[in-house]
């Protein structure tokens, strides 16, 4: 947690330092990082996903949480066990959209007797709603700086979140919640006994990383207040390629809020933020229950592993098998004693069977 | 039985300060050895055993050797750790799930306490999240460079023996339930992390025997138990006594390795040996000789359990291709399978792929009722839970269902018919048209949030006797609340591990509570063209005396 | 790669929508908002560089001032004295809303609520 803590107050210092050095220096934190961060995003997300798309998905492993398709009277959970492609679009748009397994979380206690209790537990699935909600919102009213004409869901979305009309520039609803869901999941973090004791710097700096970037945000919008034209200018500089000068006087905090940005879209692709792209190519979700009506097919299924066969299997047996009535293939020679089919194998067995008690 | 008596145990789980308790550790986990005391671990493979394994399948099972798990030698081959780190490199390009669950884990804790193993150890490695991060901190620290770089703060660290160790330590206190990926938010599955973890463990040598030696067994005799086939059929025979004592019927119809029967019945081979599984088979047969079914069961394929699974998909693989191949000698038109838990996560999610197509065998269709189970239309093969509930739902079965009326009953989800497969309401549907008095556990212990018996992926053996006990304490603690709300007396389930796991469960924590099959009930419950009056169960247990009877 | 054309879907969706500010614009910064400045008159009530960022808060303040607690009293300019008021002090130099006021306004996408009581002068609309 210090390092993670340490980590993003030293990125902020750089970016400080950056606004603060000369012109050449803005363009390096303005221009030219912006564009590295951008690119490590884009490219380091579709490398991650072709990576995990080179390893073949080998067995059909759906996790089923709900009753699977059987007798046409009994009633089939079509969304938590599908068994269409169009149950499971369904399946992974809840999961995507409404985190639906998140929905599903309790919480666990031990009582005197001893007596387990399961109560419901919906904190951590409200807060991770809010957050990543929030942050997809405030992502798109950002188009407002990288638009020119904006497009028609800027000004709506400027509308409902600033319904309130409270304080000058309007206050968003959304960076309440947002700053509101992420001080949750790091108080969570540091109070929940379990999760603290899994949480390690890649847990926490993220966290912080996001705190910073909004404090940064909410700073420039409600207390320093920054010249948004002289923003825009810069960001359609960057929007359009032009690789023009950043305008003078944006500001330190401008710097900062940029580059930490840029940080996380450098981080996003290497770290367990990759989660926006794993959700959708989790084998136990997008998969169809269907295992036993279609075959799945494995690229690199063995043919070579093939069962002990049943002609070893009555070769050792074949005299109790005999006694027993059992049918057989090859009938006991009359008297001569029986010479094994596999004769390798079979003797191996044999002996490996001498040692092998039974249960 | 457990070391631990059970007052002890109850005292111990709610008061002993662990992290399920709300104690925080002092220490960092990646500073907490694996410590091996008698009654923590399994024993390993019989060199014997191990040396049958490395003829059949070169290259898995590292080499046969004497060794002791206390020991700090565990006779590795020298270059043990090259074989991990490439063994981990392998697997990350043969299954994707296992890439996307080292890379995707937020630590969200979500899963930290569905885990039956924490709820009733409170051991922070036993957390689905931590279990995972034991091999994802070697994956992170060995194959990424960031972990390289920064190390522990990233969570990286090397494989030394001591990890190994660790992991051998969780990778079998995990029974691969998946309760967890229920509840995660990408769907991590612990039991794939697990899975993958036992096959590295393999790789250097390092295995149980209790699951090593019923592998072995099943492989060459056809059952885990080691039953050569006379044995076997002598057993199952044995039981057609029994049920002519109960029923006073002698019935014909069973059979063995029978070319050109209808159906082949595969059954796990506990249930013509151990008690209570025993009292499962004799309904099986009730069931199968009432609706006159033309089906044969195999010697050579005795065993519809598959401890590969609990091993690496390899020897999955060779021992589930005995059903196919025995279908296919005696040219049956469809198979059909007992009550067994991991044999149908194996049949259902694996085996076609593994061993088909099933090209050879036609989409079942039931003889009685002509039904087409389209939901088998491809593996061809019908769990006896779907068959009979189809038997049932067209009248086709004569049940007095106050048979059972001695039974007040709630039924066990296993895991894995659960939660890789979803079959929940059609032995519900069963229960509830043989026994008269059913009452389901909670919801949060019941369908997909079922818990683990505890001792599930071979973990079902004496010497962690107390370890089991605590892994199936929020199974125990369910059945506990319908037993004193309703006063249930029986357990039932479609699993032969559970049958057996579930009993010393009960014996431990609820020790009026039986354990049963579904299909033992269904046999209770049958009336049986021709049967004498009957005044016991299967079991031979006194029936409850009927209300219409008294008042005559 | 396996299921290449479900992954390349996804990932071509992907990109489509985080580039879109770059493929949005084809490459066109648009205009700059062209601010017209009065002509007669010099210096405002604050430097442009507190105006530019803050004239929101101070017209707030005004609104507040002399509305709610009365407190009318003009404000400094330079040598002349403004009310204390959007359409006499303000728009007594900035007198053209669309020239002066939107010309930022919807570069920014920003929608003052001053108009939600004032009246827009006329000759500006």
């Amino acid at each position: 947690m210090k390092f993670s803590f340490l980590a993003v107050i030293a990125l902020v210092a750089l970016a400080f330092l950056g606004a603060n050095l000369g012109s050449g220096m803005q363009y390096l934190f303005g221009v030219i990082i912006p564009y590295v961060a951008f690119f490590l995003f884009i490219g380091g997300f579709i490398y991650r996903v072709t990576q995990w798309a080179k390893s073949p998905v080998p067995f059909s492993i759906p996790t089923t949480s709900g009753q699977g398709k059987s007798l046409p009277w009994i009633n089939h959970a079509k969304l938590d066990n599908p068994s269409t492609i169009g149950g499971v679009i369904g399946r992974m748009a809840l999961e995507v959209f409404a985190f639906r397994s998140l929905f599903k979380n309790t919480k666990a206690e031990i009582h005197d007797g001893p007596k387990l209790t399961y109560e419901s537990s919906k904190w951590l699935w409200i807060a991770g709603l809010t957050f990543h909600y929030c942050f997809l919102i405030i992502v798109i009213r950002h188009m407002r700086l990288f638009t020119n004409p904006m497009p028609f869901f800027i000004e709506p979305l400027e509308y409902l979140d600033g319904f309130l009309q409270v304080t000058v520039p309007a206050l968003y609803i959304t960076d309440l919640l947002f700053v509101g869901a992420v001080t949750f999941l790091f108080v969570r973090r540091l109070v929940n006994p379990q999760v603290r004791y899994i949480s390690f710097a890649a847990d926490y700096f993220p966290l912080f990383l996001i705190l910073a970037i909004a404090t940064t945000g909410i700073l420039m919008r409600y207390v320093i207040r920054v010249d948004i034209v002289g923003i825009k200018e810069l960001t359609m500089n960057l929007a359009t390629f032009s690789f023009a000068a950043p305008p003078a006087n944006l500001g330190s905090t401008f710097f900062i809020h940029l580059f930490l940005i840029c940080a996380l879209m450098a981080y996003f692709p290497f770290s367990k933020l990759m989660h926006l792209g794993g959700v959708f190519l989790s084998p136990t979700r997008n998969m169809p229950n269907d295992s036993r009506m279609v075959r799945h097919i494995n690229p690199w299924n063995d043919p070579n592993i093939k069962p002990h066969s049943y002609a070893g299997y009555e070769d050792e047996f074949r005299e109790f098998m005999a006694g027993a009535g059992l049918p057989l293939e090859k009938e006991l020679p009359p008297e001569e004693p029986e010479e094994p089919a596999e004769a390798e194998e079979t003797a191996a067995e044999g002996e490996a069977a001498q040692e092998t008690p039974a249960e | 039985m457990a070391d631990t008596k059970v007052e002890q145990m109850s005292v111990k789980v709610v008061e002993d300060p662990s992290l399920m308790t709300g104690a925080i550790p002092a220490k960092d986990w990646m500073d907490v050895p694996a410590v091996f005391k008698p009654g923590n671990y399994c024993y390993p493979g019989k060199p014997s055993i191990m040396e049958y394994h490395n003829k059949n399948l070169p290259g898995l099972f590292g080499e046969s050797r004497e060794w002791e798990i206390e020991d700090d030698d565990w006779k590795l081959p020298e270059n043990w750790k090259e074989i991990i780190i490439n063994g981990i490199k392998e697997r990350l390009d043969k299954f994707r799930s296992f890439k996307i669950f080292m890379d995707c884990c937020v630590r969200c804790g979500a899963c930290a306490d569905k885990c039956h193993f924490f709820l009733g150890t409170g051991d922070p490695k036993n957390m689905p999240v931590l279990r995972a991060e034991l091999l994802r901190s070697v994956y992170r620290g060995e194959l990424t460079k960031a972990g390289k770089i920064l190390g522990r703060i990233a969570n990286g660290r090397e494989m030394t023996i001591d990890v190994l160790k660790e992991w051998f330590m969780y990778f079998y206190q995990c029974t691969e339930c998946r309760r967890c990926s229920v509840f995660c938010p990408y769907g991590i599955d612990t039991a794939e992390v697990t899975m993958m973890g036992r096959e590295l463990l393999h790789l250097v040598g390092v295995n149980t025997n209790w699951i090593m030696e019923p592998a072995a067994n099943s492989n060459r005799t056809g059952n885990h138990l080691g039953l050569q086939p006379h044995t076997f059929k002598e057993n199952a025979e044995y039981l057609i006594d029994d049920i002519e004592e109960v029923t006073g019927l002698r019935l014909e119809s069973l059979n063995f390795n029978r070319k050109g029967a209808e159906v082949l019945f595969v059954i796990p081979s506990a249930d013509v040996f151990a008690d209570p599984g025993i009292f499962t088979f004799m309904g099986y047969c009730m069931l199968f000789d009432h609706i006159g079914l033309d089906y044969t069961i195999s010697t050579y394929s005795s065993e519809g359990g598959n401890f590969g699974l609990f091993t690496s998909n390899q020897l999955m693989k060779k021992l589930n291709g005995k059903m196919f191949a025995e279908a296919k000698r005696l040219g049956v038109k469809w198979i059909l399978g007992g009550e067994c838990g991991h044999m149908w996560r194996v049949i259902h999610q694996y085996m076609d792929t593994m061993n088909g197509p099933a090209d050879f065998l036609q989409v079942p269709t039931s003889p009685i009722t002509g039904t087409r189970f389209d939901n088998a239309a491809s593996t061809k093969m019908v769990h006896i839970s779907e068959f009979t509930a189809d038997l049932i739902h067209h009248g086709k079965l004569n049940l007095d269902p106050s048979r059972n009326d001695h039974r007040v009953v709630t039924f066990h989800d296993s895991c894995n018919p659960a939660r890789a497969m979803g079959l929940l309401d059609e032995p519900r549907y069963v229960l509830n048209n043989v026994c008269n008095n059913f009452h389901d556990m909670p919801e949060n212990t019941i369908r997909e949030q079922t818990f683990c018996c505890g001792s599930g992926t071979g973990l079902n053996t004496g010497e962690i006797m107390d370890l089991r006990m605590m892994g199936g304490l929020p199974r125990a603690n369910a059945v506990k609340y319908v037993r004193e709300k309703h006063g249930v007396n029986t357990l039932a389930c479609v699993c032969a591990i559970d049958r057996a796991t579930l009993l010393a469960l009960m014996e431990y924590w609820n020790p009026d509570v039986e354990v049963c099959g579904v299909s033992e009930l269904v046999g209770n419950a049958l009336i049986m063209e021709g049967e004498k009056e009957k005044d016991q169960g299967l079991r031979f247990e006194e029936l409850a005396v009927k209300e219409g009877d008294t008042d005559v | 790669m396996y299921d290449s054309k479900l992954v390349i879907t996804g990932l071509a969706i992907f990109v489509i929508l985080m580039t879109f500010p770059l493929w949005y614009n084809g490459g066109n910064a648009g205009d700059l908002p062209k601010v017209e400045k009065p002509t007669n008159y010099k210096q405002c009530v604050e430097d442009a560089a507190y105006m530019r960022t803050s004239h929101m808060v101070l017209l707030d303040d005004w609104r507040d001032e002399a509305l709610r607690e009365g407190k009318r009293e003009k404000v400094k300019a330079g040598d002349i004295e403004v009310e204390k008021s959007l359409m006499n002090g303000c728009m007594m130099c900035h007198v053209d809303k669309a020239k002066f006021c939107d010309q930022c306004h919807q570069y920014a996408a920003v929608k003052p609520y001053c108009w939600d009581c004032h009246f827009v002068p006329k000759e500006t609309l």
